[in-house]
């Protein structure tokens, strides 16, 4: 009997009919009318109240999908930092001295009382930011109740943490968020912090404040104690002088590295403890083995959620040789029927952009990609009249050297290399200043290890990507800065460790 | 007829050989009493950046050996050191130290070298974690080394002080640049023979003597120097704040004016081990 050896058959692209139905059909309108029930005015909230700032001055907040007011934010400055941190200082006696198991109640109480209100947080989110209702509802809201609730329980369990050591709270923290995630980035900040004890001073972005200050209402009505948690509106330079202020023992800042290092710079020789979570440019690397249709759907989410303005996004694409055509071609018919467009609607996979400032950014980088050589395709989309929108954007034809493989955009932009070995990809995968995150997409157990290994990144993500949980540390490496956040590895980051027996 | 001895000339140890400064420049140590002792290697910003190259080279593979071996290793340079102990006793009686205490000096660094050595392969266990995430993915976290740690030693507790400091960062799989204390550098120049010879692959420790106002500033700003480990005052941890700020870098400073207790149990724990090292999480899903 003749034995025949199978042979793998080549993979070639798909000869599938491609469904397209263009303009054949439009989706009914699916919009979210839940009331985000927000002021006319928003004030700072320090000590438990909320204040006017010491100058009188506010400044407008602005929906970026429709450039309509949505509210007066407090102009907060130095004299409100101050303030602010004045009011911590005070609460910090009391506040560290309740028993672990209270804090933690109040850290229930939050994550409880933020749930009942999820819909109209989710809303209020997506006003003030422009990103989907789909992913203010389905993420930003819920994750942020989530790292209230895990860290809630930590509360009483410090002892836990590092194994041989006493935690102690370190005083007042003060800290500056970023306007992509703004309250998902404030529960990263807040929860942990309070859970040890500490006192905070936080700044939201100017863009971004509006549900740091509705999430103030939930504070006083958990009854947190005054002072505890202080929310300071304001310019970068408010945020400035919340990291210089002398009172603040530990500053947490996440954003851009170059807004990092003057910070770092700003406070160099304080002895201030500090944790910075900073920009990216992290690679997702698709395998010829990897199943690609579940790739592409990684790579969408990877690059275009939140419209690809997440420090960890997968915005170097490199993928091997023999499937670069085919994985190139199914991305496009997948832009195809992405949806951009009016953020409140529920179908809407891409919204705003969140400011002029950021869409003039990011078409800065489409110029240099153009001019630097790269070729750029968009999906035929018909974007809004009015408000800041950008159609998701792959480049094909990138070098290493190229800006927008370089540079970090924070927008809906791809940019595609190609590699032929694993060492290929590693090495380019490592080639920048960042370490944030990575993806991995194939279909072996060992090279997933493998990669995981040998990528200089943070968080690895293999065969998903941006994928999170209270209970995953997140941090960067090299100059996507330091600290974790997230589980007890970032707790750490909120204390003094004590040996036994010693003050 | 009394025969002359053959006197040592002072080498620093880099990239596993015995060199001299590049610049050709030595400053003279003197003994306790006044009396010349030796020419030291006044190392230079170009001496420094060669010893990150040679460290940088040596990285991958002692990141790569297992834990078991580096335990190993660790342990043979407590050997090379305990069998050596009247002769490092002797150099830092150099700087003018009693003879118990230079004794105790040795006797502790032996000691610091032994609980590192124990620790190397333990404390992926104690750090690392598998992270309950909502979601089906097997969620975990291990430690990786930094990369290239510079270490500046303290002035005074000459051995104790490098070993407190170096000990920990290459247990974790860094390799180490370190520039030893000015005032008392001969301790140093041994501890690099006794390095040597204990199996540890050149390059994982460079050792640099010379003048901290030279080469501080380098070490701040360095950009493949991922991480400092300093024993440093007031205006040195500043300028070490400002530099490292430039890329970034990871900074664990002791302030010198705490005057640090270094035969103490304090001076060393899994947390200085950790000061070097990186967390990576990575997400696997679960299914199919």
């Amino acid at each position: 009997m003749k034995i025949q050896t199978p042979t793998r058959a080549p993979r070639r692209p798909s000869t599938a009919p491609e469904l397209l139905f263009g303009d054949l059909w439009d989706y009914d309108p699916a919009p979210e009318t839940a009331d985000p029930k927000l002021k006319a005015r928003y004030d700072l909230f320090i000590g438990g109240e909320f204040v006017p700032p010491a100058g009188g001055k506010y400044f407008e907040s602005v929906n970026p999908a429709t450039e309509a007011k949505l509210a007066e934010l407090a102009l907060g400055g130095p004299d409100d930092v101050d303030r602010a941190c004045r009011a911590a200082a005070a609460a910090f006696p009391a506040w560290s001295a309740l028993p672990g198991r209270e804090r933690g109640k109040y850290l229930y109480r939050i994550a409880r009382l933020l749930q009942d209100r999820a819909r109209e947080f989710a809303v209020a989110e997506t006003l003030d930011n422009g990103k989907p209702i789909r992913e203010t509802r389905d993420f930003d809201v819920p994750t942020c109740a989530a790292h209230f609730f895990y860290h809630a329980g930590w509360a009483d369990k410090l002892e836990y943490v590092a194994p041989g050591r006493r935690m102690e709270p370190l005083g007042v923290v003060g800290q500056v968020i970023p306007w992509n995630f703004p309250l998902l980035m404030l529960s990263w900040k807040i929860a942990p912090a309070l859970c040890l004890g500490n006192c905070v001073v936080i700044k939201p972005a100017s863009n971004t404040s509006i549900t740091a200050l509705k999430l103030a209402e939930i504070f006083q009505d958990a009854g947190l104690p005054p002072g505890v948690v202080n929310v300071v509106s304001g310019p970068g330079s408010t945020g400035g002088a919340l990291m210089a202020h002398p009172a603040v023992a530990k500053i947490a800042f996440t954003g851009s590295t170059e807004v990092g290092k003057v910070i770092m710079r700003s406070v160099a020789g304080s002895d201030k403890k500090m944790t910075m979570e900073l920009g990216g440019k992290a690679a997702n690397i698709v395998f010829d083995d990897a199943p690609l249709d579940q790739a592409v759907e990684g790579i969408v989410n990877g690059i275009f959620f939140n419209q690809g303005q997440v420090c960890c996004a997968g915005s170097r694409l490199l993928v091997h040789e023999p499937v670069a055509r085919t994985v190139v071609s199914k991305l496009k018919a997948r832009l195809r029927v992405l949806r951009v467009g009016d953020p409140m609607d529920k179908n809407t996979d891409v919204g705003a952009i969140v400011s002029r400032a950021q869409l003039d950014t990011i078409r800065g980088y489409l110029k240099a990609g153009v001019d630097e050589g790269a070729e750029m395709w968009q999906p035929p989309c018909r974007l809004p009249k009015k408000g800041f929108f950008m159609p998701p954007t792959i480049f094909t034809g990138v070098t290493q050297s190229h800006r927008i493989a370089r540079e970090e955009i924070f927008g809906p932009v791809l940019s595609i290399l190609t590699f032929r070995t694993v060492d290929e990809a590693i090495e380019k995968a490592n080639n920048t200043e960042y370490g944030l995150s990575a993806g991995v997409w194939t279909d072996k157990g060992s090279r997933i290890l493998r990669m995981s290994t040998e990528l200089k990144a943070g968080v690895v993500w293999a065969n998903t990507y941006n994928k999170f949980d209270p209970a995953s540390p997140f941090g960067g490496y090299k100059e996507s800065g330091f600290g974790r956040e997230g589980g007890r590895h970032g707790l750490l980051d909120y204390g003094r460790l004590v040996e036994e027996g010693r003050p | 007829m009394s025969r002359l001895p053959i006197t040592k000339t002072p080498k620093v140890y880099v990239g596993g050989a015995f060199i001299r400064s590049e610049s050709g420049r030595t400053f003279p140590l003197n003994d306790a009493k006044g009396h010349f002792f030796a020419n030291i290697p006044q190392c230079t910003r170009k001496d420094l950046r060669n010893a990150v190259e040679a460290a940088a080279k040596a990285g991958p593979g002692w990141a790569k050996r297992t834990p078991y071996n580096r335990g190993q290793i660790l342990y043979r340079l407590g050997e090379m050191l305990e069998a050596r102990a009247p002769e490092m006793a002797e150099a830092i009686a150099l700087g003018g130290g009693k003879p118990a205490d230079t004794a105790l000096e040795v006797s502790c660094a032996v000691d610091r070298l032994i609980h590192y050595a124990g620790w190397a392969d333990k404390f992926e266990q104690v750090l690392g974690s598998v992270n309950p995430v909502a979601a089906p993915y097997f969620n975990f976290t291990v430690t990786e080394p930094m990369g290239i740690v510079g270490v500046i030693a303290p002035a005074e507790a000459p051995l104790l002080g490098l070993v407190s400091l170096v000990a920990p960062a290459i247990t974790g799989g860094n390799t180490v640049v370190a520039l030893a204390s000015e005032p008392q550098p001969y301790p140093a120049i041994l501890l690099g023979e006794m390095l040597a010879t204990s199996d540890l692959p050149g390059g994982v420790v460079n050792l640099l003597t010379g003048l901290r106002r030279e080469l501080v500033p380098t070490f701040a700003t360095h950009a493949h120097l991922r991480g400092l480990s300093a024993v440093a005052g007031p205006e040195e941890r500043k300028a070490i704040a400002l530099g490292a700020a430039e890329s970034v870098k990871r900074t664990h400073l002791i302030k010198a004016e705490d005057k640090r207790d270094w035969l103490s149990g304090s001076a060393q724990s899994l947390y200085e081990i950790r000061a070097f090292l990186e967390f990576k999480t990575t997400w696997h899903p679960i299914g199919s």
